[in-house]
């Protein structure tokens, strides 16, 4: 065995060692336990298990990537990402922990005294939590196939495995704990690579400020300037420039922030602290554990892509030549994520904009994280160390995910619609078995990716900005929205954003029954499918407010119930106690 | 009731109030002014790409710690606390 395996195996082993015996010291007697802690996290760690909970495969391995070919066009992603932590911790989360229950969809039943509106809640949950668990488990089998060359299955049976132990042992009670572990060894793996990448080319360990540092090489030129005229030279678009269009950006910005604000597997994490003080708090300290990632990350970006174009060709018209290309390079071929075709035969590497010339067939972005350290010759200790990194993302995530699902099946469907008068034993049991099965669910997904994978995070968040965050706004600022408007708006701004992903991009992603095409001439004022569920939102609003000034306001004990959770003191009355 | 504010309509300005700069240094500083803004230089970044990775990021962080600890003070002007 290489030194690098071994170096792996020792990382991601120590660290699952690290995840089992705090699931053990932090087991679930209590459903109040199992669903939120006991309600007995302080805020600074519930941060943190934010950050884990939150921070997926996709902010640590695709988003730096994406930053890196998108350029400043890939803001949208920084900022979509942390604004909705700002509307998290103002409009939502003091008012739900006030009311004090364990699942969105049970607020959004209480506040709009209605089943329907429970049930519309719990289908938006599990359709948006399971697509976005897909993902996940997808991670864990690339992480442990790259890194520790076992079999895609293998890895993904054993990421079951471990989620399997620690999320039905403890509940959100050892989630949490697990993911606070979580968080430090992601955010170590994260930020140590870049520091010493940010050193070699800037000369600054600080990344944040190595990105508008000059460079080391002793020329006096920024960074970022150098990398503009390196890609412009190539016919690329300049990097600190790059648009995705404005309109576009904007609608995109938004519906990511107001998705982020409407997922219901973050929202819960506020059910865990002890009081309404708390959960503004813990959005505060999560928002600083997500920040000193999401601030890396352009750093990063920026980084993976000037090294990248400077492997390639050190300086204007000085090609690689094809046989002496690092060893990185070859690893990255054999995977197929990098792909070389001599066009011209001279065995030079051309790396152009123009598609015809161009002869980098294929740079998957999601490699750039992955393969950065290698690309700037770091140790293998570091390479190991971005392997658990990635791990520990994609675990922490999905644990959080399959918790919001089973406690959405179990609390609101079983205990609340279909069993009422089910013991706190038995539900306990429920949700360790629902969680199980959820388990299952996504390891097969995993295992037999559906053909729409890669639309499903839009379709996530599209869902969860049209459906959920409306909903939670108008129910909390709005004292006379009533059930009928709720659900109107609830399944019309649903309904809309559906329709545009799936009539751009074909009915549940099956290619071919597209509609409308997924051209860009045909879409709406230039936005794309991703970024629609601003617009969902709109929709959503637009028809609640209507509907609610035609059929009438709500019942003036609801309207008491609002004026209650608005304020911090006091008890809630509580209509079905637990 | 006129002339006299209530906690819920001091906690909905303050939110306006945070709310309005989150606005202005995402969409406005980020995306909408970020053209104008680029002719101004922050070290090596241009500025409107600099709110738009970095500065619109780090002022999130800060308005949600300033709103808290305002809304504790508020919570105690009308002795509205929590244990």
């Amino acid at each position: 065995m290489d030194e690098l395996r071994l170096y792996t195996w020792i990382a991601v082993g120590g660290t699952f060692g690290l995840y089992f015996f705090i699931a053990w010291w932090a087991r679930a007697g209590s459903t109040s336990e199992f669903y939120a802690a006991g309600g007995g996290i302080t805020p600074l760690q519930n941060g943190m298990a934010i950050g884990a909970d939150w921070m997926s495969a996709a902010s640590f391995i695709s988003m730096a990537g994406l930053i890196a070919f998108l350029g400043y066009g890939g803001s949208v992603f920084l900022m979509g990402w942390t604004g909705g932590y700002v509307l998290l911790a103002m409009c939502l989360a003091p008012y739900m922990r006030k009311h004090g229950k364990f699942t969105v969809p049970e607020f959004i039943g209480d506040r709009f005294y209605s089943r329907t509106a429970r049930i519309v809640a719990v289908i938006c949950l599990i359709i948006a939590s399971v697509t976005y668990i897909i993902g996940q488990m997808k991670g864990v089998g690339v992480a442990f196939s790259r890194f520790l060359e076992v079999e895609y299955d293998m890895g993904l049976y054993i990421g079951m495995g471990v989620v399997f132990v620690y999320a039905t042992l403890g509940g959100m009670k050892g989630i949490t704990y697990t993911q606070i572990a979580q968080y430090v060894v992601l955010i170590t793996a994260y930020t140590i690579p870049a520091i010493f990448i940010s050193l070699q080319l800037t000369g600054n360990p600080i990344p944040q400020l190595g990105l508008g540092s000059t460079l080391a090489d002793g020329s006096g030129v920024y960074l970022l300037d150098k990398l503009d005229m390196v890609v412009s030279d190539l016919g690329f678009k300049e990097y600190t420039t790059a648009s995705l269009g404005s309109v576009e950006m904007i609608a995109y910005t938004m519906s990511l922030m107001i998705g982020t604000a409407g997922l219901p597997h973050v929202i819960m994490r506020f059910f865990t602290v002890p009081s309404v003080k708390a959960a503004r708090q813990s959005a505060g300290y999560a928002l600083v554990f997500i920040a000193l990632l999401y601030t890396v990350a352009p750093a990063v970006g920026a980084m993976a892509r000037f090294n990248l174009m400077n492997t390639i060709e050190p300086a204007a018209g000085q090609n690689l030549v094809y046989d002496e290309r690092p060893q990185w390079f070859k690893d990255w071929e054999r995977t197929g994520l990098l792909k070389f075709e001599d066009k011209n035969g001279d065995g030079k590497i051309q790396y152009v904009a123009d598609s015809t010339t161009n002869e980098m067939v294929k740079v998957d972005r999601d490699i750039m994280v992955l393969a950065n350290p290698s690309i700037a010759n770091l140790p293998n200790w570091v390479i190991a160390l971005v392997a658990a990194g990635g791990l520990a993302a994609a675990l922490s995530t999905a644990a959080g995910l399959l918790l919001a699902i089973s406690s959405a099946v179990s609390h609101d469907l079983m205990k609340g619609v279909l069993m009422p008068d089910m013991s706190e034993k038995n539900e306990l049991r429920a949700s360790r078995i629902v969680m199980t099965l959820s388990i299952l669910l996504a390891g097969y997904l995993g295992l037999n990716p559906p053909g729409f994978a890669a639309g499903t995070v839009a379709l996530a968040f599209g869902l969860a900005a049209s459906s959920i965050f409306p909903a939670l706004m108008m129910g909390i600022f709005s004292k006379k929205m009533s059930s009928k408007a709720a659900i109107a708006g609830m399944c019309s701004g649903l309904g809309v954003t559906m329709l545009y992903v799936f009539q751009h991009k074909g009915i549940m992603f099956i290619p071919g029954t597209s509609f409308l095409g997924g051209m860009e001439p045909n879409w709406f004022f230039g936005i794309s499918p991703n970024a629609f569920g601003s617009i969902g939102a709109l929709v959503n609003f637009a028809v609640a407010f209507a509907v609610c000034k035609v059929t009438g306001p709500a019942p003036i004990e609801i309207q008491q119930l609002v004026e209650n959770f608005r304020t911090p003191h006091g008890k809630i009355a509580d209509a079905h106690g637990h | 009731m006129e002339g006299e504010t209530t906690y819920w309509q001091e906690n909905l300005r303050l939110i306006f109030i945070c709310l309005a700069i989150w606005f202005v240094v995402s969409f406005g500083f980020g995306l909408l002014l970020v053209e104008p803004l680029n002719a101004i230089r922050l070290g090596g970044y241009k500025l409107g790409f600099w709110f738009a990775q970095q500065g619109s990021i780090y002022t999130f962080v800060a308005l949600i710690f300033w709103y808290s600890t305002k809304m504790n003070q508020l919570d105690k002007k009308y002795n509205v606390e929590d244990q």
